[in-house]
């Protein structure tokens, strides 16, 4: 029901909403779960074992209960808490885990199996059978208990990446997140106050006593209105720090669009802020914990607290008439608010025997409530009285205060382990925290507001001495100052179950049987229940259980402790940790510098790490990938092809020393390589396997330019950085990246020395006899644009690489075409440049694969034993020079036609796939149409000495089972006459 | 995590490549009597406290320095930080 | 003189520019970009070569400085990138002035530079960078990273300039948009 007054609610303007497909009304200001309440609704959602029938618990997000799915489409969101969703106008959620519906639910029998769905029940009935357990039992208890069902459909929201920067984060908008930020405000320190909730000021909203001369909402909104026009002070609503991390680094999660219908165009729903702080105050105040006793589930039966937050802020309350059962002083005023609300209070039912009374309501002193009634939602409360008496209530709401637990969450995220403190009986954070903390007001363990206040100031002023700042505390306002007066209660005994978790469904009778059984230390206790272990991390009921624990092991609740707090303090949706990582924008893509022409001849692109390159180059006609590769293939070996090899790592190797540098980098010699002359190297890491290779060309006495694979151009440039800066400090040499420098394009093919004639600038001669194989030099082409050359071969063919200043590489590619067009030059992309790689035994990736040595690669007299290279003492290990080593051999199938499959392992004829019976493993396979069989390369062992042996090359995985025969890798032209020609 | 960069000051340890012990700076020599052992030392044996270690940390992201790190594995509280081409001279490494 | 007609890195022969709010961010190819890095017990020199070319002191760390034809920018220890309007023989230049003192190295079209002027500046790099963007201060020079790629960032009194991998042109434009049009 709504309230006739109050609360901070705009009843000028209406809001309509749909629960269950019916239609509702609320206020700007209400929460979903406030303005249900205000339409009478008290019924919210289904346990998530027994069915049972639940209300809201909670005013915030430690809400257990209140769980509704919320819009449509791809933007449902499952297990949203109804207490924290901001109600727009067309807002829709709906109820969950329940079938047909949620007021009959055809699984609520599970309510009645009960006495079989205990703790651990699962774990000891699904034992048998094991292969049941996959196929059978777990959908079906999937299906029957848990939360509310993700959408399948893409979420068309877009959630971003924040970094911001911060002297003192203050995390809680409450008395002392207020006083803490106008304190280090005032002060001039850079300051973020950051609060999950849409309105800051904390409890000082849900309270109607004074500060200073004003209510607690108007005290806390002149605050804010101060820290607003304060540019030193960025405030954050809607904000939830969820994690403390190391070295003062905070994760929060602001949501910027959930309380509008959908995002505004271009805005993202989320931001994932990084927060960079010096400093940070936790002043994120207290959560209420409830009392158990039988059927404490019902709806209408709420958080004392809670029930006064709906009254003052919402002007909502689930009945007008209500009991109170508590055991501290609290619950007292949460009697004494809703009174002024209007609302009849017909009893305070306090636990304590000397409990204090409060003018205009019976207070049932030293009584408990021992049952309710109300299927859908609560009917009466029966209360036992002091003097063992019972008496019924007729009640529609039951506000419960077990009292109150510090949020201290965020205080314990790097293992701190909080501290039992008997005078409020609560645990409070202790010294052990996130360096640079602080904690203030309830959240520490001070209760009034007035100590909220003061501890805000004083926290705030400490941290601003610690950056050097000196503040002046501003005067603190005259507000309530009471003390916290509480004796401990927490379970009324009884047969009946008694909820500790609500929303995973634990009660006290789980934790007797978790004791029972063993399971007595709270990590234990918390694993063999489930308790505190739902979505709200046991916001409300740890306290409860561990203390049912302790009371059963006799130990102290101190004794007891806590489970471990872990971030993050409450849910954060996948998307915004994604942020803009999603779909084509995962990651950057790199594009060569012939991307759009190589687009605008219909090529077919493959990712290669990020970089995009041309695959293949289909033509009209061509019906299979394969045709058009074999057209390539062929085409550049009868005459000249043309592939963009930009991707290829280059690093610039420059100083007196850099030859020398690479001859320890590289585990063949280098030093003597002279000027104008390329050298193929193979670098291996410390342990002596091969870690990548490539070419280095030396365009001048001090200065190389080195080729790296494109997977590894970063590693490469990494470990070279390592051996410059950490192993050779006084080498002069100097390093940088030049990959994206220069386009890069490889001519191969008898005519492609016709081809560069006519691209190279008169002057230079690149004849045989001038420029043989493995030469560069610094050339120009196309009159006058400055070039480099090499005379490198990938494909076997007489072969080029051109380089020239990437802006012109997109004109260079269609100058080069255009001048290929008499020889029929045929652009060809990865997989040509892999076949033509495979026909010449070369190896790549697939190859140096991290397990191989130079001696498996049939490298192993490169590895120079004059020089010291990193990876050559470790190459030489007996291990890995075992006589069956294996060899990198090629194979052919005995039927040209058989495809061999790559990653098939090696068997004897007639032997037994078994490892033991293993010799080798296919690492690269193709069609070679210059041969017309398929061929493949790998490593076999002692393959060297195996030349003409028939094997079998086994695929387990595909059920391939193929002949081969054991050939050179070297397919085609093994003397390399045609590298030379 | 932040490391405070010697030159740069405080950066975010995403910004960095991790590779490990600093021990790594004391690359045996490979042509001296020994070697075999002395690089299975190197490439294989670690220590793992917990507490203080030195460890190296490539500033991929920023000016590519090569750093050794000292880091609390318990707390990661992070003691020092040097340049390692600093500490490799102070070890005696040169060309 | 040759007759191969450049293209933007982000594949056009006429810059982009788009405004967003307050904001315009500027593709900018007309710059030339070398780097000059200190030979071993050649700092000295190589600092006075460079100041001879920038008509004052080489930029200290995490530095930019404009000198009267050509800016630098500090990217590492004794390396720097320095900057020019657009000619093909900057890094000749550079060269002929450090001599054996530097280790030159043509990074013109290693980069696609973008230039943010307008308002919104710091609005929008909080959301791509956890550079302290707020508290930079003009002639700050800084590496970070931009949705996954590396790129330098610097300040300037009015203006912020992003130099970012030349292949990734598309993607740090991109990021640049859509950041824009989110924070602003």
């Amino acid at each position: 029901m709504r309230l006739p007054s109050g609360g901070q609610i705009d009843r000028t303007q209406k809001l309509s909403f749909r629960f269950d497909g019916q239609y509702y009304k609320g206020h700007p200001g209400d929460t979903l779960a406030s303005a249900l309440m205000a339409n009478g609704v008290r019924l919210m959602g289904r346990s998530f074992k027994y069915h049972r029938p639940r209300g809201v618990l909670t005013a915030g997000s430690a809400e257990p209960n209140a769980l509704v799915a919320l819009r449509t489409g791809g933007r449902q969101e499952p297990n949203t808490r109804a207490t924290t969703i901001e109600l727009f106008d067309g807002l829709q959620a709906f109820s969950q885990n329940a079938w047909p519906s949620l007021r009959f639910d055809a699984l609520a029998i599970n309510d009645r199996l009960s006495n079989f769905l205990t703790a651990g029940f699962y774990y000891k009935t699904f034992m048998w059978p094991a292969a049941f357990w996959e196929k059978l039992y777990e959908p079906l208890i999937r299906r029957a208990a848990g939360l509310g069902a993700i959408t399948t459909k893409p979420d068309p929201d877009a959630y971003d990446k924040g970094f911001v920067h911060c002297d003192i984060l203050i995390i809680g908008a409450g008395p002392a997140g207020l006083m803490a930020a106008l304190t280090a405000g005032r002060a001039g320190a850079r300051v973020i106050l950051a609060d999950e909730d849409s309105r800051m000021g904390g409890q000082l909203n849900s309270e109607r006593f004074a500060i200073a001369d004003m209510t607690a909402p108007d005290w806390a909104a002149q605050i804010l209105a101060e820290l607003s026009t304060r540019p030193n002070v960025r405030l954050m609503s809607r904000t939830t720090v969820f994690g403390a991390f190391d070295h003062g680094i905070y994760g929060a999660v602001e949501r910027v669009s959930d309380h509008l219908p959908r995002p505004a165009q271009g805005k993202p729903r989320q931001i994932l802020w990084r927060i960079y702080s010096r400093r940070a105050i936790l002043a994120t105040g207290a959560l209420e914990r409830p009392i158990a006793f039988a059927n404490n589930d019902r709806p209408g039966i709420l958080n004392a607290g809670a029930l006064r937050s709906y009254a003052n802020r919402w002007a909502a309350a689930p009945a007008d008439t209500v009991a109170v059962f508590t055991n501290n002083d609290d619950g007292h005023r949460t009697a004494a608010d809703l009174m002024a609300q209007g609302i009849t209070v017909a009893a305070l039912i306090d636990t304590r025997a000397d409990a204090p009374t409060l003018p205009g309501v019976e207070c049932l002193a030293g009584a408990q409530v021992i049952d309710t009634t109300g299927r859908l939602g609560l009917n009466s409360v029966t209360v036992r009285l002091a003097n063992g008496r019972t008496r019924k209530l007729k009640v529609g709401a039951l506000g419960v205060s077990g009292g109150w637990n510090p949020n201290l969450a965020l205080s314990c995220h790097q293992r701190g382990r909080p501290r039992w403190d008997d005078t409020i009986a609560a645990f409070v954070p202790t010294a052990d925290l996130p360096p640079g903390m602080s904690v203030a007001g309830a959240a520490e363990g001070q209760f009034s507001t007035h100590a909220a206040l003061s501890t805000g100031a004083a926290r705030a002023t400490q941290a601003l001495a610690d950056l050097g700042r000196i503040a002046t505390p501003p005067d603190l306002p005259q507000t309530e100052d009471t003390p916290s007066r509480i004796t401990p209660f927490w379970h009324v005994t009884g047969d009946k179950r008694a909820w500790l978790d609500f929303q995973n469904d634990v009660t006290v009778k789980d934790v007797k049987l978790a004791h029972q059984e063993g399971f007595r230390a709270v990590e234990h206790l918390k694993r063999y229940t489930t308790l505190g272990m739902a979505t709200d991390q046991g916001k409300s009921s740890n306290m409860g259980g561990l203390a049912v624990m302790a009371e059963l092991t006799g130990q102290s609740i101190a004794q007891t402790g806590t489970t471990i707090f872990r971030p993050p303090y409450t849910p954060v949706a996948l998307g915004a940790l994604a942020g803009r990582s999603t779909g084509q924008d995962f990651r950057p893509r790199r594009l060569t510098p012939s991307h759009t022409w190589a687009t605008e001849q219909g090529a077919v692109f493959v990712e290669v790490g990020l970089w995009m390159r041309a695959q293949y180059f289909p033509r009209a006609g061509e019906k299979t990938w394969r045709e058009t590769v074999d057209r390539e293939v062929l085409a550049t070996r009868a005459s000249v092809g043309v592939c963009d090899v930009t991707t290829l790592g280059k690093i610039d190797v420059q100083g007196r020393d850099a030859a020398e540098f690479l001859n320890r980098i590289y585990c063949n010699g280098f030093a003597k390589l002279a000027v104008g002359r390329v050298r193929y190297g193979l670098m291996l890491r410390e342990d002596g396997i091969a870690f990548d290779d490539g070419t280095a060309a030396r365009l001048a006495e001090d200065h190389v330019v080195v080729t790296t694979t494109t997977a590894n151009a970063v590693a490469v440039y990494r470990h070279m950085e390592f051996a410059r800066q950490c192993l050779w400090p006084d080498m002069d040499v100097q390093l940088i990246s030049t990959t994206e420098a220069w386009a890069q394009y490889a001519i191969a093919g008898p005519n492609s020395r016709k081809l560069l004639q006519k691209l190279v600038d008169p002057g230079f001669d690149i004849s045989n006899d001038a420029f043989p194989f493995m030469a560069c030099t610094e050339i120009t082409v196309c009159n006058g644009c400055p070039a480099r050359l090499f005379r490198i071969s990938f494909s076997g063919e007489l072969a080029y690489e051109l380089a020239v200043p990437t802006r012109y590489g997109d004109a260079l590619m269609r100058r080069i075409m255009a001048a290929g067009a008499e020889f029929d030059l045929t652009p060809y992309g990865t997989e040509a440049l892999g076949v033509m790689r495979i026909e010449k035994g070369h190896a790549a990736g697939n190859e140096l694969n991290g397990q191989t040595t130079a001696l498996n690669l049939g490298m192993g007299r490169m590895v120079s034993t004059k020089k010291d290279s990193i990876g050559a003492v470790l190459s030489r290990r007996e291990g890995l020079n075992t006589p069956d080593a294996l060899r990198l051999v090629g194979f052919r199938p005995k039927n040209p036609k058989a495809r061999i499959p790559a990653g098939a392992h090696l068997l004897a004829k007639g032997a037994q796939m078994l490892a033991a019976n293993d010799q080798g493993y296919v690492t690269s396979a193709c069609y070679s149409p210059c041969l017309q069989t398929h061929i493949a390369i790998g490593f076999l062992k002692d393959g060297a000495a195996r030349m003409g042996e028939s094997l079998r090359a086994v695929s387990p995985l595909t059920g391939e089972d193929i002949e081969v025969e054991i050939v050179s890798a070297h397919f085609i032209d093994p003397e390399g006459e045609r590298l030379r020609a | 995590m932040i490391i405070n960069h010697p030159l740069l000051g405080p950066c975010d340890a995403q910004e960095f490549i991790y590779k490990g012990d600093a021990r790594l700076i004391d690359r045996p020599d490979g042509m001296s009597d020994g070697a075999e052992a002395a690089f299975y030392d190197y490439a294989y044996l670690r220590d793992n406290p917990a507490g203080e270690h030195r460890e190296l940390w490539f500033h991929e992201q920023g000016d590519r320095s090569w750093l050794v790190v000292t880091r609390n594995t318990l707390t990661h509280e992070i003691t020092s930080v040097e340049l390692a081409r600093d500490v490799a001279r102070s070890r005696g490494r040169s060309a | 003189m040759h007759d191969l007609a450049p293209l933007t890195a982000l594949g056009t022969t006429r810059p982009r520019q788009d405004t967003i709010g307050p904001l315009t961010i500027s593709e900018a190819p007309d710059w030339a970009l070398a780097s000059v890095a200190a030979r071993l017990e050649q700092e000295r020199a190589c600092a006075d070569a460079l100041a001879g070319l920038l008509g004052g002191p080489a930029p200290g760390i995490a530095q930019h400085v404009q000198g009267a034809e050509l800016g630098a920018f500090w990217i590492g220890p004794h390396i720097w990138l320095i900057e020019a309007p657009y000619t093909p023989d900057l890094a000749q230049r550079v060269k002929s002035a450090c001599g054996g003192s530097a280790s030159v190295t043509d990074q013109t079209d290693a980069w696609v530079r973008f230039d943010l002027t307008g308002g919104g500046i710091v609005a929008v790099m909080e959301r791509l960078s956890n550079l302290d963007i707020a508290q930079m201060q003009p002639a700050q020079a800084r590496r970070t990273v931009i949705e996954h790629l590396g790129c330098y960032v610097i300040r300037h009194a009015d203006s912020l300039t992003i130099y970012g991998p030349r292949a990734s042109a598309q993607s740090l434009h991109h990021a640049l948009v859509t950041a824009a049009k989110s924070a602003l």
